[in-house]
């Protein structure tokens, strides 16, 4: 068939009615064939678009033609030049807001799906077996991580095949991050997450659990322990409430609380799991990024009946990835736009009972550049609701910063890094990630991760010092794998 | 995985464990807590540091058992392994000499006010201590509260040991005799330790309470130790566990507590009719 008759492939999925009683995989990936075929559309362009929306800068032409040639090996292999995590981003990067939005096939029809691409050739070769790529020798140099999650694992992949001895530090009981606690089983299945740590740990990186840094070691006592460099990845855990009367009435949830629960601790298997958690007809979820997709979701399929997605802005404003809206409306969340809650009121038993409401209105546009929303006074509401999810976004946990010197921070609790190499304000400190941009996107943490490893590469060879440490990234050029 | 070295039962469902955890006991203080797994499949509890040893790096806990997870952790024995022991957690209490303190333990509370009252000795206060419990079956650690304190009153409240009195009425006895403690610590079920800081507050006496609620990560990650001080939220895990007795809504934590009554029992059922399932082999 000729390139321009093939239509962008649809990837196969579980029937919403189906798939809302249970917990596997949502989207169920391409088959090879449809894969190939896929690939046929890819342009090869000379000056790759795809490529500069990439935070990873991930070679899009190149694994794409050898998967289309049926080198699929070879495929994962350039894939993994630029990418340790590629099953965890084929499945969660917001690609139509970065490489797909830049596709030049995008302009007159759909772009080429190469998110779905990446994550048939990251599952090909897990379930074929798993390349060790090239290490550097051994420099004899130890970094600390902190923080399992996306930035702290990339960061860690990339210096340990760069010849360094690192150990990552992870205050849970299991190495991912919001990967493991936050993104559920039915988007992220956990095996792949397993997968991807597991190659991370294969190139010879320790690490360390039930390990909180700030209090069972701080950061003085690593630096006191020998390490030459130090990595803050440890994102943007602490939960926000709305501080509207009502908040502490049992059934409300922080959205980080209840996908604990429910992910890291695997309460949708209670009672063979021991963590229990409660969700009763209906729930309201307050927010409307990925993470409230992900727990409106993961209520129904814990049972509910009527699962609400309440948001003060309206459907153009909606933070969240489009396939999670499309999958949620698919599964009958309901929408409530230009809503927002303004009181929680509950039983004599201290119960969440329902939640009071007010219309909102978009006026001009605030800080964000998006449309304020602004309340219509006397349009207040109730709905009956037994649980309030609130999933309002998070900032950094300070705890990491306990007898930390010099570490300089905004007064969003973020900290000032340099938004290129990572160099916090400390020499021999690196960060990225949620905890330098506050909470973001898997991607972009992983490329702070990248970027900070090779600039701790360069730091650790010598191509700079601790004297240069507040020089420009272009004076001090960077080195490469 | 973290192994446990000595076991013993301080009473028919009161146990102490010593675990090894040479990190947490290095940087652990009076007042701080670990969060426990029992095994993979096991929730993650907060348990408060009743003693550390620095120099052999281990934790000593006591535990009540009351539910499926305290149950199964009294299964343990020397020899056996912990998934997990996270910490130290929470703030440390603030010891200095303030002259006369009061420390009041209660059933398993008398666990963790026992390094408090410790130090609080060692820094030279005058230690007066009260520990109480339902009956003499449930006290223990008389004679280690007695080493760390100038005086030591014992309650049941069934008149089986010591006086027939609540913790709370001793308490009272002393302040209406006119003795001003600089501070009291109470440490013990929520409901004691409400009626602890409704006796002290008429007095001015200023009262201290460890708030033992539900948690999750123990590290500020999922709020659900949510507790209103002064009108204000506060996260147990990383603002307390220490409070102002006297500013704490106590009815909220009560209700906080009970989320999961149902869940507790359906869980002990599934224990005690599948017995464990995790792989640990236990």
């Amino acid at each position: 068939m000729p390139r321009e008759q093939i239509e962008r492939q649809e990837m196969p999925a579980q029937d919403p009615q189906e798939r809302i009683h249970n917990f596997y995989e949502v989207a169920l990936g391409y088959p090879e064939e449809i894969a190939k075929l896929e690939a046929q559309r890819c342009l090869q362009c000379k000056k790759p678009r795809c490529v500069e929306g990439c935070p990873v800068e991930v070679p899009i032409p190149e694994f794409i033609l050898a998967l289309r040639e049926g080198d699929l090996a070879g495929s994962i292999r350039v894939m993994k030049t630029k990418n340790n995590l590629p099953a965890i981003c084929g499945r969660v990067c917001p690609q139509e807001t970065q490489c797909e939005a830049l596709c030049v096939l995008g302009k007159k029809g759909q772009p080429v799906a190469i998110g779905r691409l990446e994550r048939f050739i990251a599952d090909w070769e897990r379930k074929t077996g798993v390349q060790k790529p090239d290490i550097a020798p051994p420099t004899g140099k130890r970094v600390a991580v902190i923080g399992a999650g996306p930035a702290g694992l990339t960061a860690a992949g990339d210096l340990a095949r760069y010849g360094h001895k690192v150990t990552i530090y992870e205050a849970l009981h299991a190495p991912g991050g919001v990967l493991i606690y936050g993104i559920p089983e039915f988007r992220l299945p956990k095996d792949v997450v397993r997968a991807e740590v597991d190659y991370v740990l294969s190139l010879g990186v320790d690490l360390v659990l039930d390990c909180v840094v700030g209090k069972t070691l701080t950061l003085e006592d690593l630096f006191a322990d020998g390490y030459d460099a130090i990595f803050l990845g440890t994102g943007a855990g602490l939960p926000m409430f709305m501080n509207i009367p009502g908040e502490n009435y049992n059934g409300v949830y922080s959205a980080n609380e209840f996908l604990t629960r429910v992910n890291l601790m695997k309460a949708y298997r209670f009672p063979e799991y021991d963590t229990p958690v409660k969700i009763g007809k209906r729930v309201a979820v307050v927010g409307a990024g990925n993470v409230a997709m992900d727990a409106a979701r993961s209520a129904l399929r814990l049972g509910a009946e009527e699962v609400s997605i309440v948001y003060r802005r309206s459907r153009d404003e909606v933070p969240a990835r489009a396939e999670e809206v499309h999958h949620a409306e698919e599964e009958g969340i309901q929408f409530k736009f230009l809503t927002n809650p303004v009181e929680i009121y509950g039983n004599d038993k201290g119960w969440v009972r329902g939640m009071r409401c007010i219309r909102m209105a978009l006026g001009e546009p605030d800080s964000s550049g998006r449309p304020r929303p602004v309340p219509i006074p006397g349009s207040e509401f109730d709905m009956e609701v037994d649980n309030v999810i609130m999933a309002l976004g998070t900032r950094p946990n300070p705890m990491v910063f306990t007898d930390a010197q010099g570490i300089e921070r905004t007064r969003h609790g973020t900290i000032v890094g340099d938004p290129i190499t990572g160099r916090t304000t400390r020499p021999r400190v690196w960060a990225g990630g949620d905890i330098v941009t506050g909470a973001a996107t898997v991607i972009s943490a992983m490329g702070a991760g990248k970027r900070a490893a090779a600039d701790i590469d360069a730091f650790l060879k010598g191509a700079f010092t601790e004297a240069d440490w507040h020089a420009k990234k272009e004076e001090v050029p960077a080195a490469h794998p | 995985m973290y192994e446990i070295l000595y076991r013993e039962d301080l009473a028919p469902v009161t146990k102490l464990i010593e675990v090894k955890a040479p990190l947490v006991a290095r940087k652990a203080r009076a007042g701080q807590f670990v969060v426990i797994r029992v095994n993979e499949k096991g929730e993650r509890i907060p348990l408060t540091i009743a003693d550390f040893d620095r120099e052999k790096g281990t934790l000593t806990l006591i535990f009540q058992e009351v539910g499926k997870t305290t149950m199964m952790l009294g299964t343990k024995r020397a020899g056996d392994y912990l998934a997990s022991v996270v910490g130290p957690l929470g703030h440390p209490s603030e010891i200095e000499n303030y002259g006369t303190v009061i420390c009041v333990g209660g059933g398993v509370g008398i666990a963790p006010i026992f390094p408090i009252a410790r130090e609080l000795k060692q820094v030279g206060n005058k230690v007066i201590s009260i520990i109480g419990a339902r009956n003499k079956d449930l006290l223990f650690w008389e004679d280690r509260m007695r080493s760390v304190s100038d005086e030591l009153v014992v309650t049941t409240d069934d008149g089986s040991y010591g006086r027939k009195a609540l913790v709370t009425e001793p308490l009272k006895e002393m302040l209406e005799a006119g003795l001003k403690p600089a501070r009291i610590w109470a440490i013990g079920p929520a409901i004691m330790m409400k009626f602890v800081s409704l006796t002290t507050q008429p007095f001015g006496a200023p009262t201290i309470v460890s708030l033992n609620s539900i948690m999750v990560d123990g590290t500020g990650m999922c709020g659900a130790c949510r507790v209103s001080v002064g009108g204000q939220t506060r996260f147990v895990c990383v603002e307390g566990p220490e409070f102002d007795g006297h500013q704490v809504d106590w009815n909220l934590l009560l209700e906080r507590q009970r989320i999961y009554v149902d869940e507790e029992k359906r869980a002990l059922e599934h224990w005690k009719e599948h017995g464990c399932q995790c792989d640990d082999g236990c």
